[in-house]
């Protein structure tokens, strides 16, 4: 469903050139589990920025189910991503003058989705993160782990195919993070295909398969045979 | 996305900073009212010089001696003196049948006395007619009586002011002042009416042109005031007094002659661009409103980049977000216009409180040209925020916290 082709993303720094991504390839299957792990400045957050259709790739090929998505426009790639792509943050990324509630409607607001349908989904996806009782708080009356919880339930409220999410517990404990690697994997077994950029070798243990970078490069692309 | 979910997150964000946006009303809806309370400052001086014209009489010609040059060339080299015009002048202009009413105005100033209380006052030699011809209205009694214009009766009318000088309170019908060397009966006095055009008609005594025309021994009148028979009988009028005196004074054109109309015309002409001035001056305070909007939507953009990155995130093209930022500025001047509407409707209800007399009154297209001008602000200085805002890389507005 995910496949890149010698993808090269180059940054100009001044007089310098960063190749922040070079000749990567990657296929990812439907219903994959994959983690992206490497040192810090070794491309994680640019492939996974690239694979949500947030940033262009300066050359190769990205095809998306089939579509190449280097030849579309801006309005069909934002598409794209609002019908197709979840995405979670390190730093949740909740607008703070809106309830837990509103944050998670705002991807179906966006849609255009009738506001009689919106609050039972919202409802629904609360209720899945267990967050029922939160709807109405703002972000800043949340635990961080509940924050998260919130950052979820938004990124899957159109139902994406994908989940993105990059260093999704590197703001949190490790009792909240476990947490909510647990629901992340909880989403995947629903069906998702599930990519987490992550510096935590404990996490990348439980995914079955791993991808490492180095410089821009993909190093190894192991598979956990399951 | 619905148009009242973008309108209601436009509203949230602008909820979100109520001290900035208090402001932002604040600026635009004081140049709105100042638009609105300026143009009916104007609107309102448009009026009340008007009113203050037709208050003189309806269909109205003056005519006055001597000519005023307008069409330039250069002054007769001795100064002719213009030939006076006369009560026998003026009663020729009745021959005209555009012409209804003729009232001869001699004036001059003499002593008005009473039991030793006396007093300088200016008085006014006429006939019946001026009653008609400048609507003037009795307190008490009548004014002077129809009849022969050459015959010096002495009797005469008072002004409201000056019947209260001499004798306060009680009637003065039938009593007996001395204006000059000459006693006058007393027959009525005047409705109390104030100021018409700088002659305060409260402070005059008005005897018959004859009797005025003996007590300041001379023939000439300051003017005639000549009601013509209708609005449409106004040129035909002056065409008339003009031949009908050019006649009588050995075919010379030494008279002028104003007509109210002109008058009127004229003032409402200087009046309304008056208005129109002032009014744009006052929109200048809506630009001004409207580049403050600008710079609040401006440093709403970079202080919210996190959030436009996250709404490209959820799938917003830049169009999306720039039609929310477009609806924030929108939404400012619009609430603001409908506050500066509130805040002139109060400066208008206070004013007609304190000045009663002063005819203010803000007209319709001022009210929409402010809201008008305050809205096209809002939105071409929305612009440049909101194409910012809608053009930010999603990576670099989502990699600041
Ligand atoms: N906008 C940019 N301009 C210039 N260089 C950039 C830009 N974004 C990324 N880079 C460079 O590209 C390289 C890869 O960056 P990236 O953010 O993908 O690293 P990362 O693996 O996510 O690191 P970390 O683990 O610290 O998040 C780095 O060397 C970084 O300096
Ligand atoms: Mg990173």
């Amino acid at each position: 469903m995910i496949c890149l082709e010698q993808v090269e993303r180059v940054f100009q720094v001044g007089e310098e050139t960063v190749y922040a991504l070079q000749q990567v390839d990657l296929t990812i299957q439907p219903g994959e589990y994959v983690s992206i792990m490497g040192p810090s400045g070794s491309g994680k957050s640019t492939l996974l920025n690239i694979l949500g259709l947030l940033d262009r790739p300066d050359r190769g090929v990205y095809r998306l189910e089939g579509l190449d998505t280097t030849e579309l426009g801006e309005r069909k790639q934002a598409d794209i991503r609002r019908h197709k792509i979840g995405f979670i943050f390190q730093f949740f990324h909740l607008i703070l003058r809106l309830t837990a509630a509103e944050n998670v409607e705002l991807p179906l607001t966006l849609a255009g989705v009738a506001a009689g349908q919106r609050k039972a989904r919202v409802a629904e996806a609360l209720d899945r993160m267990g967050l029922a009782d939160r709807a109405r708080h703002r972000p800043d009356q949340l635990s961080g782990g509940q924050r998260q919880r919130v950052a979820i339930a938004r990124a899957t409220i159109m139902q994406p195919a994908i989940i993105l999410a990059d260093e999704p517990t590197g703001n949190l404990d490790r009792a909240s993070g476990t947490d909510v690697i647990e629901t992340i994997e909880g989403l995947n077994r629903a069906g998702m295909t599930v990519v987490i950029v992550t510096h935590d070798p404990e996490l990348g243990k439980r995914t079955g398969r791993q991808v490492r970078m180095l410089d821009g490069r993909i190093e190894d692309d192991l598979r956990r045979a399951s | 996305m619905k148009i009242d979910d973008t309108l209601g997150f436009a509203f949230r964000s602008l909820r979100g900073y109520p001290l900035r946006t208090g402001l932002m009303l604040l600026a635009m809806a004081i140049g709105v009212a100042s638009v609105v309370l300026l143009t009916a400052l104007g609107e309102g001086a448009r009026r009340y010089v008007t009113q203050e014209f037709t208050s003189l009489g309806t269909h109205l010609l003056i005519v006055l001696p001597g000519r005023s040059e307008t069409t330039g060339g250069p002054p007769p080299l001795l100064g002719e003196t213009p030939r006076d015009l006369t009560l026998e002048d003026a009663l020729a202009l009745l021959r005209s049948s555009a012409v209804r009413r003729v009232a001869p105005v001699m004036v001059g100033s003499a002593p008005v006395a009473r039991d030793g209380l006396s007093r300088e006052t200016v008085i006014l030699g006429t006939t019946a007619a001026m009653a008609e011809v400048r609507n003037l209205s009795m307190a008490q009694g009548r004014f002077l009586p129809a009849g022969e214009a050459s015959r010096a009766e002495a009797h005469c009318v008072l002004g409201n002011k000056l019947k209260t000088e001499l004798f306060g309170n009680t009637s003065p019908l039938g009593r007996f002042v001395r204006i000059g060397e000459r006693r006058f009966r007393v027959i009525g006095a005047l409705a109390p009416k104030g100021q018409s055009l700088g002659v305060d008609i409260s402070d005059v005594a008005i005897i018959p042109v004859a009797s005025a025309s003996a007590l300041f021994n001379r023939v000439s009148l300051f003017r005639i005031l000549v009601q013509a028979r209708g609005r449409d009988a106004i040129p035909r009028a002056k065409e008339a007094v003009l031949e009908i005196i050019r006649e009588r004074h050995d075919g010379e054109d030494d008279i002028t002659v104003i007509t109210q109309d002109a008058m009127l015309a004229t003032f409402d002409r200087i009046f309304k661009t008056l208005t129109l001035a002032v009014a744009g001056i006052a929109a200048i305070s809506l630009a001004v409103a409207g580049i403050l909007i600008m710079n609040v939507m401006l440093v709403a953009v970079s202080q919210r980049t996190g959030e436009i990155g996250l709404l490209k995130a959820l799938g917003a093209p830049g169009g999306q977000i720039l039609h929310l930022f477009l609806s924030e500025s929108a939404m400012l001047s619009l609430v603001g216009a409908a506050l500066g509407l509130l805040l002139a409707g109060g400066g208008l209800v206070l004013a007609e409180r304190f000045f009663p007399n002063f005819p203010m009154a803000a007209p319709a297209w001022a009210l929409l040209a402010a809201v008008g001008v305050a809205l096209a602000s809002g939105l071409v200085f929305g612009v440049m925020p909101a194409r910012r805002a809608a053009r930010l890389d999603p990576v670099a507005a989502l990699s600041r916290r």
